[in-house]
């Protein structure tokens, strides 16, 4: 038996198929994992992440620390209630994980990290703190759970549960924007590429919240939506698309990695500018299957004449109803590669991501 | 709980065996297997004349989640393969032992069918592997 979140009895108790996700006994889906994506895309479904970790770090010495310790510079978080997407990596450059971190004051910052990391994660944290001797504290936040509300009506969903005061600034938050709403941290972030909200709060809450929300028309949704919405987003996921053996820049991220200001010497950065100067070889792509079939991770891609590559990530995308895939190949790819899908090979296309935002598909099919 | 109907024989890999009235037999997955897999989008069936081993691989269904092989419960020759899944994978979710069937076979042995398991023994299957 893996390890359960809050929310675990109402799952079952609501239908849902129960797998494992990184140590945790998580819904994959609550009947039809499609019927969910569409949810997403065109109304509002909300999706039990509690399995994530929610790391709180306090004291004055928070700036440096993150400054030195994280691949994007937050020095762009200079607004109180900003966030910023950002890979954490080794000295080698390779991926340790991806995080969010949320800025609510020069001494209260807020890192959402994922499950499966989450040991390894705060190990890699305490030591650098420690070695560093920044003046922090790093507290682990399991006395919360986290609840993803997304799609085009989710975050006037969530307002209507909040207390009548929080309701404007809630809604009047910006893309990448925090704030407390009481017990509660409402953050505009996301992983679907729909609007919403991450709503952080007190665990013994979530379960009449999820009631709430079901009752005001937002549907349950698995973590198996969560992955094809993810991918249909241009969104990577850990270990799948990026590790501790390949770097951002190989791994469609560079745009994460903030080498200005130059002087700024984060972890993994001589490694990086290495890498740069040397030229990468390799490129995150997405692709897009011209026949019928189902692009999965590990198939073997050949690009004629430049070599081979591996896709990362792959499904089925349910609003293109086409199979869609990520997959690491040679930077000099152009249009078309193949994919071999049990010993045959199958034209795809190269595509540029995302595949779909906001409800509309930004590719040509 | 999974539907296990009485009038079809089985195969612990989880297909069904339906035997016709013309002596042929078709051949699908059980609701058990459909709803495991989940979302359906894409069923790859053999071409008619194929011959086919009793357990051997012999069709890929793949949901939204993973692809996964239907082993034929018995040993035969392929006469049909259902097309209407081609373009909607969907009707084994929705109908598994009705529209969803996947082949139809010329039974190499007219007596194939009996080393199958009866619908209590499948569902007892079922029972043991969810105790």
């Amino acid at each position: 038996m893996g390890r359960k979140t809050v929310l675990h009895d109402l799952h079952g108790a609501l239908g849902a198929r129960m797998v494992d996700f990184g140590g945790w006994d998580m819904p994959v889906n609550y009947g039809s994992q499609i019927e969910e994506h569409h949810r997403v895309r065109r109304d509002a479904g909300v999706f039990d992440v509690s399995h994530m970790c929610v790391i709180d770090l306090r004291g004055p010495g928070v700036r440096a620390f993150l400054s030195r310790l994280l691949a994007n510079d937050v020095g762009k978080l200079w607004k109180s209630g900003k966030a910023l997407y950002s890979c954490m990596l080794n000295e080698a450059g390779g991926v340790i994980d991806d995080l969010i971190v949320y800025y609510q004051g020069e001494q209260w910052w807020r890192l959402v990290v994922n499950a499966g990391t989450r040991d390894k994660d705060l190990a890699w944290m305490r030591r650098c703190a420690s070695e560093w001797q920044a003046e922090l504290f790093i507290i682990e936040r399991t006395d919360l759970a986290i609840l993803a509300v997304q799609g085009p009506q989710a975050r006037s969903r969530v307002a209507s549960l909040l207390e009548a005061e929080d309701r404007e600034p809630a809604l009047s938050l910006g893309a990448y924007e925090a704030r407390e709403c009481g017990l509660w941290f409402v953050a505009r972030t996301g992983y679907t590429g729909e609007d919403g909200f991450e709503v952080m709060l007190p665990a013994e809450e979530a379960p009449s919240v999820w009631r709430a929300l079901n009752a005001a028309g937002v549907a349950s949704c698995g973590l198996g939506a969560r992955d094809t919405l993810r991918l249909e987003a241009g969104m990577n996921l850990y270990g799948n698309d990026m590790d501790e053996q390949h770097h951002p820049l190989e791994s469609n991220l560079a745009w994460t990695v903030a080498f200005e200001p130059a002087q700024r010497d984060f972890v993994g950065r001589a490694a990086l500018e290495r890498l740069r100067s040397a030229g990468v070889p390799h490129k995150l792509v997405g692709l897009l299957l011209e026949d019928r079939g189902v692009l999965r991770a590990h198939q073997r891609v050949i690009v004629a004449g430049e070599g081979e590559g591996e896709i990362t990530s792959g499904s089925f995308s349910p609003t293109l109803e086409r199979s869609i895939a990520f997959a690491r190949v040679p930077r000099t790819v152009t249009d078309v590669v193949q994919v071999e899908i049990r010993g045959k090979w199958l034209p795809a296309r190269v595509v540029k991501l995302p595949f779909v935002r906001h409800g509309r598909v930004l590719i040509n099919l | 709980m999974s539907q296990v109907p009485a009038e079809l024989k089985y195969a612990k890999s989880h297909e069904w065996a339906r035997l016709l009235p013309d002596g042929r037999v078709e051949i699908g997955i059980t609701d058990h297997a459909q709803q495991a897999l989940g979302d359906l989008v894409f069923v790859e069936v053999p071409e008619t004349g194929r011959v086919l081993e009793a357990g051997a691989a012999c069709a890929v269904v793949e949901s939204v989640k993973a692809a996964s092989d239907v082993y034929a419960p018995i040993a035969g020759t392929v006469v049909e393969g259902n097309a209407e899944l081609a373009a909607t994978p969907e009707l084994i979710n929705q109908d598994c032992y009705g529209r969803g069937w996947l082949i139809r076979v010329q039974p190499a042995s007219p007596a194939a069918l009996d080393a199958l398991l009866s619908p209590e023994a499948y569902a007892a299957v079922l029972a043991s592997a969810e105790a």
